[in-house]
């Protein structure tokens, strides 16, 4: 590295950042204002599908492992959302009774749906753990098939369950109706912030690391003393906690949870996301989210082939490009400036040091 | 934790350190009757070797002679089907790979096993893992434990580097290191694991002649510095006469003979059943 | 219908079935074996196969006899042309990617049917019976029906056939050469690409083989039929340790004999979560399959 490259200091690159998300936060309101409720909807729909790929993308980019169960940590989230809020004393916002406070319903409002979201998280982590610790122990396609068997049986039982329990709790079939619709484009906004930084934090940490070293070479991450199963574990229970969360949002923005959503092709559509970003790259997940999801919303016509053309591009992809479209490169804010404050003279920015 | 008392600048400004010294402490390792077979066939057999504190220690032996194997059931990522071996005077009886490691054995591999894709700071880092004391919540809400902890590990980790010059190269990819950095990169990866007993298999693969003899005088100073034994792999007889202090050469999975390098290079069962042979298979093969 | 007669006809359906699912699991175990592949578009090839018998039958008036030839012919070219233009570009690329790409054939195969075809089923069971009409055997109040006759029959001559294959040809034996070791068997002069390619033409004929058993059982076909029962072969195949051309065959008699003893005691809503459950248990208890063998990494 040049020694006389200039650099930005940590508490000014955190700043810089928390400034865009701020700027972006402002701006996603004040566009979310303008638009109409359709494409508000893609919104958080893009959002919520980014949480999923960012979270997958901990277990498949970073650990190096395949899963093929992610939708079934989705629906253990949406579900345990769902029940939650609907066994809850919601306040109704737009009717509300005469004489109440609002600000205090809101307030009950949002703090219930917060609470979802951290319980849908938890359970989906708990179910990481129940079906991590067994599934860890194998490698390679074994645990892609093993994990796809779990995925499958959390969708039978949701399916069933009811009939056991003698009571209705999921509703099979027919579905979990009339799910609080608490999703906004803000709180999805928010929860893919949270997201994103508790992974990045995590991934730029000795915890980090000691996954990646796993991806890289496990028996070598052994002799170097990192207790691999451990960290194997933690990944995935970090990104089955995510996907838990996204399970919520995802709840609380249909309103309805069917069991045969969270099938294998579910997963699979999530896996799509990450390998075409770029497994190990959080933006080539939050890209391709997006680009996946908002582009046949957008064009309808397009619908009919989209799952065609999925297809064709995960197989061209892997065929041209196997690391996918952004490798493993992650971006960087400040790196970008460092680069232009290095090449357009250094004495304009004065936090500029020398390293 | 004072993982590294004795750090690497140190090494001028100090005495070095004989093997001598090491009479008045237990051995860092000791392997006794160690065996294991794999399908019934004895791959080791009858191992018994100790290795001083500070000691360089050179296993040698014709190609398949289980001399990688050893190294394998020092790590244990071969259980013994019999024998045992006590890392300072513990009974490893049971552990795994990673309790071995943190009992002080790091090792590096015949076939190079880099995180390729990380930097090679990263890779250090990793090495210094459980020497770098901050937990999950610390690290995500980035608490100045974090920064503190980081910055001391990164700091270690450029020193650690700078043994091979490699502090320069801090931040390039493992993967596209030359051949020989490579290497040198996995001593420095294995060292930061901060171990007792540092095994290296065949450390000079690979290298020209210059490399190999700035190696050895880096395993040396390796040695002196941290205090530690070194046990290594090598078919480059030069580098194993010049550096090491005790040789165990190993023959269908049996010591057939220890000793110094000159009673080593002496002796006529070696010279029959290694050095003989050895040169017997070259003269097969230029016969051709 | 006395206890006897329940159990040996819920036998029958299970081993009907479980004849089926072995045939498919053999194609899965034979391409791993081979390339160590998991070949997610198997059980798409039997879809294939449904529709090219439909379209044969119920389109084109043909003979039945043509039309399954024509139905297996085209599941064997299918699985051909899929190994040469998704799969040997990928033979050195990292097994994930192999994996991925099936994946996306699957996903192809699958999408691209319900695009032309539309996502509802065919049905056939007017021409399915020129095929399934056959005499039924009765014995102690059980009936043994003609499909379940056939099917068991079937499979059982495609195992035997393809065993000799094996392990008396000489293509069987460079095929075992192969998944042995591709790199040797390249250099004692076998082509390695033909050898690969073949083994996906016997799998994917066999596939097409349990396409029409299938479509025996239950005469229709939709662009998803491949999916569950792929995925439950491939659960065969997994059970019985993939790889294993015997172990195969284990695997699918278990898969069909749980499926039918869990119908047979009224729980059949459960069935999809029983096979995964056995799945589970057994990769857990001996992660290589029944008959696997266990593959450690040279350190």
């Amino acid at each position: 590295m040049n020694q006389n490259q200039k650099r930005i200091p940590m508490p000014a690159r955190y700043a810089i950042n928390a400034a865009l998300v701020v700027l972006a936060f402002v701006a996603l309101n004040l566009i979310t204002g303008a638009l109409s409720s359709y494409y508000t909807k893609i919104l958080m729909l893009v959002g919520i599908n980014i949480i999923l790929a960012v979270s997958l993308n901990v277990a498949t980019g970073y650990l190096g492992q395949l899963p093929l169960g992610h939708a079934g940590f989705m629906a253990v989230g949406g579900y345990a959302a769902g029940i939650f809020l609907k066994a809850m004393p919601m306040p109704n916002l737009d009717k509300l009774p005469e004489g109440a406070n609002a600000a205090a319903a809101h307030l009950q409002y949002n703090f219930y749906v917060v609470l979802a979201l951290l319980l849908a998280g938890l359970v989906a982590a708990i179910f990481g753990i129940i079906i991590g610790v067994p599934a860890l122990r194998l490698k390679g396609d074994y645990l892609a098939i093993i994990t796809l068997g779990f995925g499958e049986i959390i969708r039978v039982v949701l399916l069933n369950i009811d009939s056991v329990l003698g009571f209705d709790f999921t509703f099979g079939a027919s579905g979990l109706k009339r799910i609080p619709k608490a999703a906004t484009v803000s709180n999805v906004f928010i929860c893919v912030v949270i997201t994103c930084l508790v992974i990045h934090m995590v991934m730029k940490s000795r915890h980090g690391r000691a996954i990646l070293s796993i991806r890289e070479n496990e028996i070598a991450a052994e002799s170097c003393g990192i207790h691999t199963t451990y960290y194997k574990v933690m990944a995935f229970t970090l990104s089955a906690f995510f996907a838990g969360v996204a399970g919520a949002l995802y709840a609380t923005y249909v309103g309805i949870l069917q069991p045969n959503t969270f099938g294998f092709m579910k997963s699979i559509e999530i896996l799509v996301m990450v390998v075409l970003g770029g497994m190990g790259s959080m933006l080539g997940s939050i890209l391709s989210a997006t680009v996946l999801t908002a582009l046949p919303q957008v064009l309808l016509a397009f619908d009919k082939w989209r799952m065609v053309l999925y297809s064709i591009v995960l197989i061209l992809v892997m065929i041209f490009k196997p690391s996918g479209l952004m490798g493993t490169y992650d971006f960087s804010m400040s790196r970008l400036l460092e680069k232009f404050m290095n090449r357009f003279g250094g004495k304009k920015k004065g936090e500029a040091v020398k390293q | 934790m004072s993982d590294y008392e004795l750090t690497y600048n140190d090494y001028d400004s100090r005495e070095k350190i004989l093997p001598e010294r090491d009479k008045a402490y237990t051995p860092v390792m000791e392997a006794i009757g160690l065996s294991i077979e794999f399908g019934g066939l004895p791959a080791v057999d009858d191992f018994n070797l100790t290795v001083g504190r500070t000691e360089i220690c050179g296993l040698i032996g014709p190609n398949g002679a289980g001399k990688t194997t050893v190294f394998n059931l020092l790590t244990k990522v071969y259980q013994p089907t019999r024998g045992k071996i006590l890392i300072d005077g513990r009974d490893t009886k049971g552990m795994s790979t990673i309790q071995v490691n943190r009992a002080g054995v790091a090792r590096t591999f015949q076939n190079i096993r880099l995180f390729k894709n990380l930097s090679v700071i990263d890779n250090v880092l990793i090495g210094m893992h459980n020497h770098t004391h901050y937990n999950m919540l610390t690290s995500t809400l980035r608490l100045p434990k974090y920064w503190k902890a980081e910055k001391a590990a990164r700091e270690k980790a450029l020193e650690l580097l700078s043994i091979f010059g490699m502090q320069d190269q801090a931040d390039a990819e493992a993967g596209s290191l030359p051949y020989g950095a490579q290497r040198r990169l996995e001593i420095v990866r294995a060292l930061a694991t901060g171990p007792k007993l540092l095994l290296l298999d065949e450390p000079a693969a690979g290298m020209n002649p210059s490399e190999t003899t700035e190696l050895m005088e880096n395993i040396h100073k390796i040695r002196d510095t941290f205090q530690i034994a070194i046990m290594l792999i090598e078919h480059d007889m030069s580098l194993v006469m010049g550096i090491c202090e005790g040789i165990a050469v190993l023959n269908y999975g049996k010591i057939i003979a220890k000793g110094t390098p000159e009673e080593i290079r002496r002796n006529p069962v070696v010279i029959e059943a290694y050095l003989g042979k050895k040169r017997g298979e070259k003269q097969d093969a230029e016969g051709q | 219908m006395s206890l006897f007669s329940t159990i040996v006809s819920q036998l029958v359906n299970g081993l009907q079935s479980g004849s089926i699912y072995a045939l498919v699991a053999l194609g899965y175990s034979m391409v791993y074996g081979i390339i160590l592949l998991l070949n997610f578009a198997h059980g798409d090839i039997i879809m294939v196969g449904a529709y090219a018998a439909w379209m044969c039958m119920v389109n084109f008036h043909l003979h039945p006899v043509v039309s399954i030839l024509i139905a297996i012919l085209t599941s064997t070219l299918l699985g051909v042309v899929i190994e040469k233009v998704a799969y040997t570009p990928l033979r050195s690329a990292p097994r994930l990617s192999l994996l991925i790409t099936a994946i996306g054939v699957s996903f192809l195969l699958e999408n691209g049917f319900q695009l032309i075809f539309g996502a509802g089923a065919k049905d056939m069971s007017s021409a399915m019976t020129a095929v399934t009409g056959g005499p039924s055997i009765s014995f102690g109040g059980t009936t043994l029906s003609f499909p379940a006759m056939l099917t068991i029959i079937v499979s059982i001559l495609s195992m035997a056939v393809l065993t000799f294959l094996v392990q008396k040809t000489k293509l069987g034996k460079a095929m075992r050469a192969v998944s042995e070791d591709m790199g040797a068997a390249q250099l004692m002069g076998i082509s390695v690409n033909a050898t690969v390619s073949f083994t996906f033409a016997v799998g994917s004929a066999l596939a097409g083989i349990g396409a029409i058993l299938y479509l025996c059982a239950y005469p229709q076909a939709n662009p998803t039929m491949g999916s569950m029962l792929g995925l439950k072969a491939f659960v065969a195949a997994v059970l019985g340790g993939i790889g294993s051309i015997p172990g195969a065959m284990i695997g699918g008699f278990v898969i069909g004999m749980a499926e039918a003893l869990v119908s047979a005691v009224g729980l059949s809503v459960w069935k999809d979560g029983v096979v995964f459950a056995i799945l589970i248990v057994v990769l857990l208890v001996k992660p290589t399959g029944i008959l696997g063998r266990n593959i450690t990494e040279k350190v």
